[in-house]
């Protein structure tokens, strides 16, 4: 499988493209803001694999530690 | 709760990889021989030379005419020949000589004046201490010259120039030698004189002088005369006055380091009588002692000593670097030399056991070794092999329980198993009951849930061959022994799924329990002491086996062996383990042991290992399946699994006794999902089957999800189920919530159904859906936490 390219992404329930935004994660009680590709309309965000298991796994490690 | 600091040190104590090798035990002064051959190995001659230099008060002097105990108790000795130390220290100061490696002169807080009586090794070691210490030194030597037996040294003669460059570091130090100066009643100076006008006066001035002098001083002598000395710390019965040196030990031989020692141990008490420290304290490994280090030497293929090419010259730098090779060096570390977990973490149990009792303490900050807490597989063997029997599985799992205790665990690490764990003994796979058409059952089988996971047909069969074989009932009992909570520290968790376990069973009658488990087995056993519990593999030794089925290695050429791999629940269990191999030879088949069963390791299920770290696991595994080219016999569902996730051809006992046709050695690892959904329709099955019970008709259906062989492998390794890739799909099907990748034609969905978002990739395709990709990520996305 090839990673999907998120600007070529549309939500299918809006039929809109998704666009960068800023979008809230969190963990074990901490937050952050980060730039995630989502629907406008309706502000569904799609998290890449890429992104999934690579710095969001990270953080998640760091937060389990604390 | 938290773990106790004795415990901890009592442990740590049992770890013997900081005891110094012999060779430095044996060192009255104990040069590090083994950092010095760490450096000469490499060619660093000059890094020998500092080792050397910090050690020794005189290098040039001593790395010649030393009388080397060292040498006596080297372990190489058992592989062909000592290595010649001193000449290996003397090659460090011929190659690697630095006067700046020398010790530096430091600044006492308060400088006191010290006579000693006598410039020989001893007297000129105590000089040189104190006086690097900031004290003023005075000598008194009766000859015309410092070192005077030194300087009569026949075997060889010394070199002046080397006996002056090693007094001009004392010289530099400001000791003053005051040569043709005889202390004595009537004689240059009156030993009176020296208490009142010395803080404190070491005598080393040899036997004869000595005993005198004793007498003079008016200090308590022994029948011969000569002082009596503190052998700890070279006291006399004068708290100022010191004594050492061949005095002590004349008649026997002179020994160059013995005087050496002495020299040092007195400016040790002198320097601490000036501090007002204890002359006592914390002086346990003063002197030579036979070290607790053990050394397994066996391995190493006989050298002997290399010989200098010119004796007289002694070795060049290259002779120094071969010879210094010879050294192992001395190490135990048995425990890393069979355990990847250890060994992967980079150091030993002593400084693990101080890096988890720290990080059991973090109460701000990062605790970076949890990790190391949860990778270990509990599988004892460290225990096993380590010459103390320090049970460091043990403590990995206290520190697990500790870490449970304070709400320290992380998530992460074993919530996929002990979801896993939860399937197990939930109502879709647990069940109790009497053997149909009984009441009662004398014995209750107990597959466990990974038998009936991997091989549901196995549990069917042996379970129909135990109703045949036992009297008086043979009741069945499917879901789990707990030992995922056990294992994981949650030990609240594992009491309560003890005591369902236990509840079920006092409810049949309290039956003796039959386990096809090993893990089940011991922890039965060992926490449930009222149950009567039996191995599986020891019942059907004594009920004999089913006539006519199995066969036996159906596949293998002619010849053909099985080696027997045990699993590391059955350690300490040699009745299961003959067991095991009375029914192999029962079915006429050939089987080879690999190495000693009781050393026997983990597939890296044990411990939930494999869930935290999958590499180290793998690491065990395939060392373990390198370990025999045959293939694997075995009597866990777990190994049996792994080895095969892993290449490694292996069979379960019960394909061999209860046949299931096709080459069972070649059977894939059915994964965790399908192991769910066996144990399921195992339930299910029997239900129908032997209690004539029909299953309520499942009213969702449930789309058919195709994944093709890598995804699926994909999918084990990021501990995602079949059952949540379903539920993604039908969630992002009925709500319409998924995005359309335009370039594919994919749809991308997320659920999370629990404590993780699940990610798709699919398409549907003519009867379901294709699966493309997955993955998942415990952090939550948006205000309202999704997805």
């Amino acid at each position: 499988m090839t990673a999907p390219d998120p600007s070529r992404l549309v939500c299918a329930r809006c039929a809109v493209p998704l666009s960068p935004g800023k979008v809230t994660v969190s963990y074990m009680g901490s937050s952050f803001e980060v730039e995630l590709p989502r629907c406008p309309r309706c502000l569904r965000a799609f998290v890449p694999e890429d992104l999934a298991l690579g710095k969001m796994a990270q953080v998640e490690q760091a937060l389990e530690e604390k | 709760m938290p773990l106790e600091r004795q415990r901890v040190q009592d442990l740590e104590a049992r770890c013997i990889e900081e005891q110094p090798p012999a060779c430095t035990a044996g060192c009255p002064i104990h040069l590090d021989v083994r950092g010095m051959t760490d450096r000469l190995r490499t060619g660093d001659m000059a890094g020998g030379f500092a080792i050397v230099a910090r050690f020794l008060p005189f290098p040039g002097i001593l790395s010649r005419i030393c009388d080397h105990p060292c040498e006596l108790v080297c372990r190489r000795e058992e592989a062909g020949e000592s290595v010649r130390i001193n000449d290996l220290e003397r090659a460090c100061v011929d190659h690697g000589y630095k006067a700046s490696a020398l010790p530096r002169l430091q600044r006492a807080q308060k400088r006191r004046k010290v006579a000693v009586i006598g410039a020989g090794l001893s007297g000129m070691t105590a000089a040189q201490d104190l006086a690097l210490k900031g004290h003023e030194v005075v000598v008194f030597e009766a000859e015309r010259h410092a070192l005077p037996r030194i300087r009569a040294w026949k075997r060889p003669p010394l070199p002046e120039i080397l006996i002056e460059t090693d007094l001009a570091l004392a010289t530099a130090a400001a000791v003053t030698i005051r040569i043709a100066t005889a202390v004595g009643r009537g004689l240059d100076i009156a030993p009176d004189r020296l208490l009142t006008d010395y803080d404190a006066v070491f005598l080393a001035a040899g036997a004869k002088a000595s005993i005198v002098l004793a007498g003079e001083f008016g200090v308590s002598r022994a029948q011969d005369g000569r002082p009596e000395i503190d052998p700890l710390t070279f006291g006399t019965s004068h708290p100022k006055l010191f004594a050492g040196g061949s005095l002590r030990y004349t008649p026997a031989v002179y020994s160059p380091i013995t005087s050496t020692y002495d020299g040092r141990c007195a400016a040790l008490s002198i320097d601490r009588l000036f501090q007002g420290a204890s002359l006592v304290a914390n002086r346990d490994g003063q002197g030579p002692y036979p070290t607790r280090l053990f050394t397994r030497t066996e391995g190493y293929p006989p050298l002997p000593a290399l010989p200098a090419a010119n004796p007289a010259r002694g070795y060049s730098a290259a002779e120094a670097q071969a010879e210094a090779a010879r050294c192992f060096p001395c190490h135990c570390l048995e425990c890393i030399k069979v355990c990847d977990f250890l060994a992967h973490h980079g150091s030993y149990p002593k400084r693990y056991i101080r890096e988890i009792y720290n990080n059991d303490g973090i109460v701000k900050g990062a605790r970076k070794a949890n990790r190391l807490v949860n990778s270990c597989s509990l599988c004892g063997l460290c225990e096993a092999v380590c010459p103390e029997h320090l049970p460091m599985g043990d403590f990995c799992l206290e520190a697990r329980q500790s870490m449970v205790g304070q709400g320290k665990m992380q998530p992460s690490f074993h919530d996929f198993a002990l979801q896993d764990m939860a399937f197990s003994t939930g109502e879709d796979c647990s069940l109790a009951r009497h053997q149909p058409g009984f009441t009662k059952s004398a014995a209750l089988f107990f597959p466990g849930c990974q038998l009936a996971g991997s091989s549901p047909d196995h549990v069917a069969a042996v379970y129909a061959h135990l109703c045949d074989r036992l009297d008086g009932g043979v009741g069945l009992l499917l879901g789990c022994c707990g030992a995922p909570a056990r294992w994981s520290g949650r030990e609240a968790l594992f009491r309560d799924t003890l005591e369902t376990l236990a509840g079920q069973w006092r409810s049949l009658g309290r039956p003796d329990v039959i386990t096809a488990c090993s893990s089940c087995f011991s922890l039965l056993r060992t926490h449930l002491p009222d149950m009567t519990v039996r191995s599986l593999w020891t019942t059907l030794e004594r009920t004999g086996l089913p006539a006519g089925v199995g066969l036996p290695h159906r596949t293998a050429p002619q010849g053909a062996v099985l080696a027997i791999h045990d699993p590391c629940t059955t350690r300490h269990e040699p009745d299961v383990r003959a067991s095991v191999r009375a029914l192999a030879r029962l079915k006429g088949l050939a089987v080879t042991e690999i190495g000693d069963p009781e050393l026997t390791s983990c597939c890296g299920f044990g411990g939930l290992m494999s869930f935290v770290s999958p590499r180290v696991a793998d690491l065990t595994l395939d060392r373990r399946a390198a370990a025999g080219s045959d293939d694997f016999l075995t009597y866990c569902a777990m190994c049996r699994d792994n080895f095969a996730r892993r290449g490694k051809r292996a069979l379960h006992l019960l394909d061999l006794l209860f046949d299931t046709g096709g080459d069972p050695a070649s059977r894939a690892d059915p994964g965790f999902s399908s192991r769910q959904e066996n144990r399921a329709r195992l339930r299910q099955r029997l239900l129908a089957s032997l209690w004539g019970e029909a299953p309520e008709p499942s009213t969702d259906a449930q789309p058919a999800v195709h994944l093709a062989d890598d995804v699926r492998d994909l999918a084990e390794r990021r501990q995602i189920l079949m059952t949540d890739v379903r539920a993604v799909i039908v969630h992002a099907e009925e709500s319409g919530d998924r995005f359309l990748d335009g370039d594919s034609g994919h749809f991308l969905a997320c659920l999370r159904p629990r404590t993780v978002t699940f990610w798709v990739e699919y398409a549907p395709c003519d009867d379901g859906y294709q699966v493309f990709g997955l993955y998942s990520h415990r952090m939550t996305v948006g205000p309202e936490g999704r997805p």
